[in-house]
């Protein structure tokens, strides 16, 4: 800010953005536990969005298989490769056929949603990730950490929570050492780094974006002269940050599906 | 600005903490993936599985930098 601060002099303040950012005014229903903002309603949007997205996959899938048509169309392909990259290159390559299929529906559904959820922070107009705010980043993570506990428990019974506080093979007294360490990283940070990891991705991204544009506004149209030449280099930023974040709202869906896949192979996992 | 005072700073320390958490995730996020690297070139055809393994380190070694990016949200 201080650098900045150097631009102050000229006319016209330059605003970096700020937390409030994620806490755009209430647009309807204020006052209730369901008063809705502007990242409210992309959500509901995104939400609709995959479902039809889905509904018209599934009906493709359907007629395809009923006519027996080999050759998918472009719509068609884009969702068996997507699908295919959940299924195969994430639940089968981490769980194994027969337990990737169990859990394949959960993953799915956490890839996509994330993914979905994710990318409307570089869609125009819409500029904000439903994900920058904790909601769906809590709830996806604790989804992930009920299934995994569920894994755990459906395969090994209460020996599940003995397995994974009192991993075998380690002398007996450094479980005083040992037993705290995997309480805190099994059973506390895992749910709270998958929701952490998620929401300040999106944030951290969310700001950079703003910050970029704000400053190419500010240099182009506030400080003017000189100034504008700076406002080229924030203008180029901001358009390499919004392919990084493409990037990144791809990622964060893979490594949140990756991560949940791996805790539930390691609750199925047996003891050595 | 004071014009005596031209070394002035201004702002929250917390910056600089950030900063400084951000260190030690950089190196490890830059290990993971030179080692990464490494062992691909020494076995190509296992390129896939070592690229899976090396997201998760990534993820693992990031979220050390995304709890600082979250500490002044809690504790400030």
């Amino acid at each position: 800010m201080s650098a900045l601060s150097l631009f102050r002099a000229e006319d016209g303040e330059f605003s970096p953005p700020s937390i409030f950012e994620f806490y755009p005014e209430i647009v309807a229903f204020a006052g209730t536990p369901f008063a809705i903002n502007r990242i409210m309603m992309i959500r509901l949007i995104v939400m609709v969005l995959l479902i039809v997205i889905f509904w018209l996959w599934t009906a493709k899938f359907n007629k395809a298989v009923k006519t027996g048509n080999v050759v998918p169309g472009r719509f068609q392909l884009l969702g068996e490769l997507a699908l295919n990259f959940v299924r195969k290159s994430i639940a089968h390559d981490q769980l194994g056929e027969k337990d990737g299929e169990r859990f394949l529906p959960l993953l799915t559904t956490i890839f996509f949603m994330v993914f979905g959820m994710n990318i409307t922070g570089v869609i125009p107009f819409a500029n904000i990730a439903g994900t920058s705010v904790i909601g769906i980043p809590l709830v996806l993570a604790g989804v992930a950490y009920v299934t995994f506990i569920y894994a755990g428990t459906r395969k090994h019974g209460l020996r599940f929570f003995k397995n994974s506080l009192f991993p075998s093979g380690v002398p007996k007294p450094f479980y005083i050492l040992v037993t705290p360490i995997e309480l805190l990283s099994t059973f506390i940070l895992r749910p709270v780094t998958l929701a952490l990891r998620l929401l300040m991705n999106m944030i951290a991204g969310h700001l950079l974006l703003v910050l970029c544009f704000s400053a190419t506004q500010f240099f182009f149209f506030q400080a003017g002269g000189l100034m504008s030449l700076f406002g080229v280099g924030t203008l180029l930023f901001g358009f390499a940050f919004t392919l990084f974040e493409i990037l990144v709202s791809v990622l964060q869906a893979y490594v949140f599906t990756l991560l949940t896949t791996v805790y539930i192979q390691l609750a199925l996992a047996d003891e050595h | 600005m004071d014009a005596v005072n031209i070394a002035e700073l201004t702002g929250n320390i917390a910056v600089v903490g950030y900063g400084l958490a951000a260190i030690g995730p950089g190196i490890g996020v830059g290990l993971v993936v030179s080692k990464t690297i490494e062992s691909i070139a020494r076995q190509p055809e296992l390129a896939g599985r070592l690229q899976v393994t090396m997201w998760l380190g990534i993820a693992f070694t990031e979220a050390l930098a995304l709890i600082g990016l979250a500490t002044p949200f809690i504790f400030v």
